[in-house]
């Protein structure tokens, strides 16, 4: 039995098993999401342990006929890159489960239904290799996220829900048009054989039809990143969110889109992707400084990370767009990064409201007197979100930063700017928050962190240090699959001789 | 050699008292703290003693850091002889600030906390010199950084503490953006970060790189190392409790940013142009610093603005090819800037915290020891023979001279003024009758000891250390000959202005007075630190700050963009109706819908595309 089918069916079996849950039953609920989601997390190590770390092409591939005419299949696979995205998925879900346990009282069983629904959604996106079923799944996992905005979330929640739900729909639109007019050009959905009919020059586009088939998939995935000026949902629909909501909204969801735009955008559309390429840099080097200066300036805590995420997936489409082997590299390195130490600043400010409830920074100050402990594990996570060494964004910014370097230094000086204002609105707010003389609510309310806050917070951090220090444990899978996908594109040539006559220069000498 | 081991033992110091520090007795965190660092310095003198002469460098690989195509970065530690000196200032300072912390903290709340940062500081600062290639000097360097924000910023229930600690951090970023882009221009160059790599190639380089790559890293060496014009975080920093100062904002950190550009020498020698901006900015600094220093009353502030002057000098040196006498003056800095804040700890720690001098006075007789010792760093420091200061000093005067006479003249005149105002906070400190309302009462030997080692490094580390002839294997040679008559003009410099303080401070006091109400307006100026700080907080953060919350959150994000897309929602379809379809929470429906829309623009894109082709 192919492990894949496990990790991939076990929430969608754990989603109909939590519905057959009885209503009375609060705590069954919490209790069988935490265990299937901690099932599938281990289902997943399984993955990562039985994964051929020096192949660089798609791993347990299975191929299922599933509808006759048109005809689709059930193909999924995992890659270098799928890989840890999934990880990502399985680690942060137990990790919500925790963070909801006493947050949640109001249908508990539908959310934790949901949440399980949602991860199997979200696995199913980083494997489908079917475009119908990529975009199966992609609104598949739009369906949870949006009641769980919608009926767990804060006040305006309803607002922020739509707002979601509409964005992301014009542009999921946009992509279904394009992937039936691939079909109709390809005669497959299989997305393996369109890449080798494109290979092969057996399928190919003009210019136009290339560039107008790039741009309905990458609207659909800048939305999703959110790339500037496509953003404004994220801030709502972080701030309405229930914290489970955002954690996963911005660890694993944004992360469909620029996983989209790796996986998809770049080898079908390679030469669009060139021609676009500038322009594309400039949004997010846009998008790095704007989303930094205007998180600066919230009054909100959730907002203000959520405007730091349009900032920090700036970095990621930038390296991207970089078309080097290190701004790749860098950029799959950032989206995990952003997923930890984002999920975790989102996961800790829940915890804060959880306590205070209030978002409000200004109703804070003193809590490090109070809660020293949850202090501190705010303190490395803001570190870590501002790029500190040793910790794990520093990697991902420096490859996307170096990468962005060689293939244009200008992008990377206006680029960097980011790195001084994220200390700026980071800092900021950690001295609001915690720094100060504690107020009598604060005092009377924002006690330390429990054992179950403990079990979710310390994995985060674990995380944080170990991707930081030891990169070599993640990194070559990926790099490999990032090859590959340069090599379907054909565009990184020059870097690569740059850097080759560096290396060999420095052994000759 | 296992060189790991040195930056290790003192994190390791700093995860058991960080972790488990809160349930330990006092005596276990000294142990763990103290104990830490002593074995780190051990270790660094087992090392220097198995290594030899040292001639090349030592180095050791431990694994690869960073990997991505055909670059890498590799967690690489090296030693050689400018390794040395720096290993022996920090581990060997550092004990000794370790020690008297313990006397000095001993009734301050946090005590585990403030041991945990100042060994997390010695890790950070021991990879910075050990650094193999600049992305692990970086990391010690960004290290670093974060101490000195986590300790500045101690008290931090106090607003102007924390306020200070992030001051100091942003400041440094801003700095750190050039060393980064340094770094990034170095890798597209040389295609690596090592050490050994790059000051190979860089002969072979083009000029106009090597100059970029140079002012570059000098901005980030700026920052560390409070230059202008970023100098305004040191002297806020003084808000961190004195050990602190003393350790981080005087004596060690402070000066890697001196540290780096003389490891880089290989770079700045073939940029020239970059070396002259260096040595221009160091001697600006000086002096300007070193007037700010003549009008302060916070006996810390004078010290403060003393070691962003002193570190002017250190760019000086390195800025005219002196970089044995940068690092020459960076180790006898050391010695006596680390006494005079150590000891001005023991006279605040003698007066339960008060720190400015117009409520001092005649402290000689009650804190004999602590006054004997600071006098021995203020003869150094002013530059008297045979002080440690006055060699070092006079190497770094010397070389300037034989570049450009002007930086001797101006670095002179700095030195008289340094001379001033050092005597002038020891006159208002220990002369006089005492003006105070507390009961000073001398330190405890755990504070003392470490300031008459201090005292004796201040005395005598000038010539039993020969630094310049020890570095000579690393460093370009300089060809300058002694001179007796600038020796002389440099040190009657420091000696005149020891006379005139002594004068207006102590023979004549009241001369100061009238003095400052004489010129009323230039006292203001220079008392207000020429307001620096005032004119970037209006030119700078308050334009940054505002114009983000009013043009571009509440303009451009919820006006324009969501305006725009609110607009379009409205048209498109009444907002109401979809509210209600979607609130319907029947997941057919809403499948439905989605279903119905995407056949309608496939169809569309369908023919439309097809009938374009």
């Amino acid at each position: 039995m192919n492990l894949l089918v496990v990790v991939l069916f076990l929430p969608l079996a754990g989603f109909l098993i939590a519905l057959l849950v009885p209503r009375s039953s609060p705590q069954g609920s919490r209790v069988w999401a935490l265990a299937l989601s901690l099932a599938t997390f281990v289902a997943s190590l399984g993955l990562l342990y039985w994964f051929d770390r020096n192949s660089a092409g798609e791993q347990f591939t299975i191929d299922w006929p599933w509808i006759a005419a048109p005809e689709i299949h059930f193909t999924i696979s995992a890659n270098g890159v799928s890989l840890w995205l999934i990880l990502l998925s399985t680690l942060l879900t137990p990790i919500c489960v925790l963070i909801s346990w006493r947050s949640i009282q109001n249908r508990v069983k539908e959310f934790y239904a949901f949440l399980i629904l949602l991860e199997f959604g979200l696995i199913g996106v980083f494997l489908a290799q079917d475009l119908f079923l990529f975009y199966v799944f992609w609104e598949v996992s739009l369906v949870p996220m949006y009641f769980l905005i919608g009926i767990w979330g804060h006040e305006r929640r309803i607002y922020a829900a739509v707002k979601f739900f509409l964005y992301t729909m014009a542009g999921s639109v946009l992509m279904l048009a394009a992937i039936i007019y691939l079909y109709v050009r390809a005669q497959t959905f299989n997305y393996p054989a369109i890449l080798d009919m494109l290979s092969s020059g057996r399928l190919s586009f003009d210019r136009g039809e290339q560039l107008l088939l790039f741009l309905a998939f990458f609207l659909a995935f800048a939305i999703k990143v959110p790339l500037f000026p496509l953003h404004t949902w994220l801030p709502d629909a972080h701030v309405e969110a229930p914290s489970a909501g955002s954690v996963m909204l911005a660890s694993v969801m944004l992360k469909m889109g620029t996983y989209g735009i790796l996986h998809f955008c770049l080898p079908l559309f390679p030469s669009a992707a060139r021609t676009c390429a500038p322009w594309i840099a400039v949004l997010a080097i846009i998008g790095i400084i704007y989303g930094a200066l205007v998180a600066m300036v919230q009054p909100n805590m959730k907002k203000l990370v959520a405007y730091s995420s349009v900032s920090h997936l700036g970095f990621v489409v930038l390296g991207i767009f970089s078309f080097t082997q290190m701004g790749l590299d860098g950029a799959v390195y950032q989206m995990l990064n952003h997923g930890i130490s984002t999920g975790a600043l989102f996961a800790i400010v829940g915890l804060l409201y959880e306590r205070r409830h209030s978002l409000e920074i200004a109703d804070y100050g003193g809590v490090a007197t109070t809660a020293p402990w949850l202090a501190t594990t705010f303190l490395i996570t803001t570190l870590a979100s501002i790029g500190l060494p040793l910790l794990n964004n520093f990697v991902g910014e420096f490859l996307v930063l170096q990468g962005t370097a060689l293939a244009n230094y200008t992008w990377t000086v206006y680029a960097s700017l980011g790195v001084i204002l994220s200390a700026c609105y980071m800092l900021w707010l950690y001295q609001r928050v915690f720094y100060g003389e504690a107020s009598e609510e604060v005092r009377h309310h924002v006690f330390d962190l429990n054992l179950r806050e403990w079990a979710a917070v310390v994995p985060l951090i674990v995380m944080m240090v170990w991707m930081g220090v030891y990169s070599q444990s993640f990194l070559p899978p990926v790099s490999r699959n990032t090859a590959r996908i340069l090599e379907q594109t054909q565009v990184n040539v020059p870097f690569r001789v740059e850097l080759k006559r560096g290396a060999e220069v420095s052994r000759a000498r | 050699m296992q060189l790991w081991l040195i930056p290790i033992l003192p994190l390791a110091g700093f995860l058991i008292n960080g972790l488990f520090g809160r349930r330990f007795s006092k005596t276990a965190i000294d142990a763990v703290a103290v104990g830490s660092v002593v074995l780190s310095f051990a270790w660094v003198l087992k090392t220097i003693f198995g290594l030899g002469d040292l001639n090349t460098a030592h180095t050791e690989h431990y694994f690869t850091w960073i990997q991505s195509g055909a670059f890498s970065v590799n967690c690489d530690f090296a030693i050689d002889r400018l390794t040395v000196i720096m290993l022996l200032v920090v581990t060997g300072i550092g004990s000794l600030i370790h020690i008297y912390s313990v006397g000095y903290m001993a009734h301050e709340g946090g005590y585990y906390r403030f041991f945990a940062y100042l060994n997390l500081f010695m890790f950070f600062m021991l990879v910075l010199v050990l650094a193999a290639n600049y992305l692990v000097l970086f990391v010690g360097w960004e290290g670093v950084g974060l101490c000195s924000y986590l300790l500045i910023g101690f008290y931090f229930d106090k607003k102007f503490a924390t306020n200070a600690g992030n001051k100091a951090f942003i400041v440094n970023r801003i700095g750190d953006f050039g060393f980064s882009l340094a770094i990034f221009m170095m890798v597209k160059q040389f295609g690596s970060l090592d050490f050994g790599t790059v000051f190979q190639q860089a002969a072979g380089a083009p000029e106009n790189v090597l100059f970029w790559i140079g002012i570059l890293l000098m901005v980030g060496a700026c920052g560390k190392s409070a230059q202008l014009p970023l100098y305004v975080w040191l002297p806020d920093a003084m808000a961190g409790p004195t050990p602190v100062s003393a350790l981080i904002h005087a004596a060690t950190m402070v000066t890697a940013g001196v540290y780096m550009t003389a490891r880089s020498w290989v770079i700045y020698t073939h940029a020239p142009a970059a070396m002259d901006i260096i040595a221009y900015i160091g001697i600006a600094t000086a002096f300007f610093a070193a007037t700010i220093g003549l009008a302060q009353n916070d006996i810390k502030k004078v010290f403060a603005y003393s070691t962003v002057s002193q570190l002017g000098y250190m760019f000086v040196g390195v800025g005219v090819g002196a970089f044995s006498a940068g690092i020459y003056h960076l180790m006898t800095h050391a010695f006596f800037k680390a006494l005079l804040f150590l000891g001005s700890g023991s006279v605040i720690h003698a007066l339960s915290g008060e720190q400015d001098m117009r409520n001092m006075g005649g402290l000689r007789k009650y804190i004999k020891w602590t006054f004997l010792t600071m006098m021995c760093a203020a003869v150094a420091i002013s530059g008297v023979p045979p002080f440690a200061g006055f060699f070092s000093k006079d190497a770094i005067l010397l070389a300037a001279y034989h570049h450009a006479p002007w930086i001797y003249w101006l670095g002179t005149i700095t030195a008289g003024l340094t001379a001033f105002y050092v005597f002038r906070a020891m006159f208002m400190t220990f002369f006089g009758e005492y003006r105070g309302h507390e009961h000073p009462h001398e330190s405890p030997p755990v504070m003392l000891i470490p300031l008459v080692i201090l005292a004796l490094l201040s005395v005598a580390g000038g010539f039993l250390f020969k630094v310049p002839e020890f570095l000579g294997t690393i460093f370009p040679a300089m060809e300058v000959p002694e001179d007796m008559t600038l020796m002389v003009i440099s040190t009657a410099a420091g000696l005149l202005g020891i006379l005139i303080a002594y004068v207006m401070y102590v023979a004549k006091p009241g001369m100061a007075d009238s003095l400052a109400s004489s010129v009323r307006w230039l006292y203001t100026v220079v008392y207000n630190k020429y307001f620096v700080d005032e004119i970037y907080d209006a030119t700078i953060v308050k334009p940054v700050v505002n114009g983000s919350r009013a043009v571009l959150w509440k303009g451009v994000d919820a006006g324009l963009i969501d305006g725009a897309v609110n607009g379009i929602g409205a048209r498109a379809r009444n907002v109401g109706s979809v509210l209600r379809l979607l609130q319907s929470g029947n997941i057919r429906s809403y499948a439905g819908w989605i279903l119905f829309g995407s056949v309608l623009v496939i169809v569309a894109m369908v023919a439309v595309t097809g009938g374009v082709r």
